[in-house]
């Protein structure tokens, strides 16, 4: 029944931009911070996408395939007062660019919101297909 | 009598079950709209119904070993994969239109809609036919 299998694709999209939505939150949480666990600073994290076949007939899903850091290099930020600041006075902030976050917050929400209609519609049809004939 | 029965329905469930099919293949375009290189695909509806309803299988054939087997088709075969057209693709390769493809969802659940009203119809008229003005 090819109705449920939406349920399925739908659903692996939901999963993925959550995951997107998960990496968004962590980089603006830290998006002041100046250094992490090991002593570097915090790197933005973005998701990669990719498509996955799911059921029959070449229908595909979405899956996150990685997790990559992003290469940029840190923002060097002028603050002598920082205890942790370098011999010039300047400290290693995260690589977190604050708009491009933003931005990937909407896209996601909207995608999660869209997907999250496709298994509405999905529903209707298949209650619609129960009572067939009545 | 029981093939007549079927004559009066079979139009509308192949109808029925391209259409279940092609929401699939809706829902995958909008699951992978973030993808990259994600091409949208898309069915020709009205050539998959043509085919199905002259019998014209692409499905798997039942295999006949013995003069007395009878021959049993998997019904119609998967409609073939088509890429849509594509006005205004990504820079990260993907085709999907947000636009065209919620539109082509919305209209598609709506024409599965229609298509178990006619069958509800069908089934009452026959039912009507078969217990008289009782």
């Amino acid at each position: 029944m090819s109705v449920f299998n939406v349920f399925h694709i739908a659903g692996s999209a939901l999963t993925a931009q959550a995951a997107r939505l998960n990496a968004v939150a962590s980089n603006m949480a830290n998006a002041d911070s100046v250094a992490g666990a090991d002593g570097k600073p915090y790197r933005a994290k973005q998701v990669v996408f990719e498509a996955t076949p799911m059921g029959n007939a070449g229908a595909q899903g979405v899956r996150v395939r990685q997790v990559v850091e992003d290469a940029s290099p840190a923002r060097m930020v002028y603050d002598p007062r920082n205890p942790a600041a370098n011999e010039q006075g300047y400290v290693a902030m995260s690589n977190v660019n604050a708009v491009e976050e933003m931005v990937n917050m909407i896209s996601a929400s909207r995608s999660y919101q869209t997907n999250a209609d496709v298994m509405n519609t999905a529903k209707t049809l298949l209650l619609r297909t129960l009572s067939l004939g009545q | 009598m029981a093939t007549k029965l079927d004559d009066l329905l079979s139009y509308q469930h192949q109808a029925l079950s391209l259409r279940a099919h092609r929401q699939q293949i809706l829902a995958a375009n909008i699951a992978n709209a973030d993808t990259p290189n994600y091409k949208a695909r898309d069915i020709d509806f009205t050539a998959a119904l043509k085919n199905a309803m002259a019998g014209r299988s692409d499905g798997l054939e039942l295999a006949r070993t013995a003069p007395g087997h009878l021959a049993g088709g998997a019904g119609a075969g998967p409609a073939p994969l088509l890429y849509r057209k594509n006005t205004q693709s990504a820079v990260d390769g993907n085709t999907v239109d947000m636009d065209v493809e919620r539109s082509q969802f919305a209209e598609n659940a709506v024409h599965y809609e229609a298509g178990i009203t006619f069958i509800t119809g069908r089934l009452k008229t026959m039912l009507s036919a078969i217990q008289g003005n009782q």
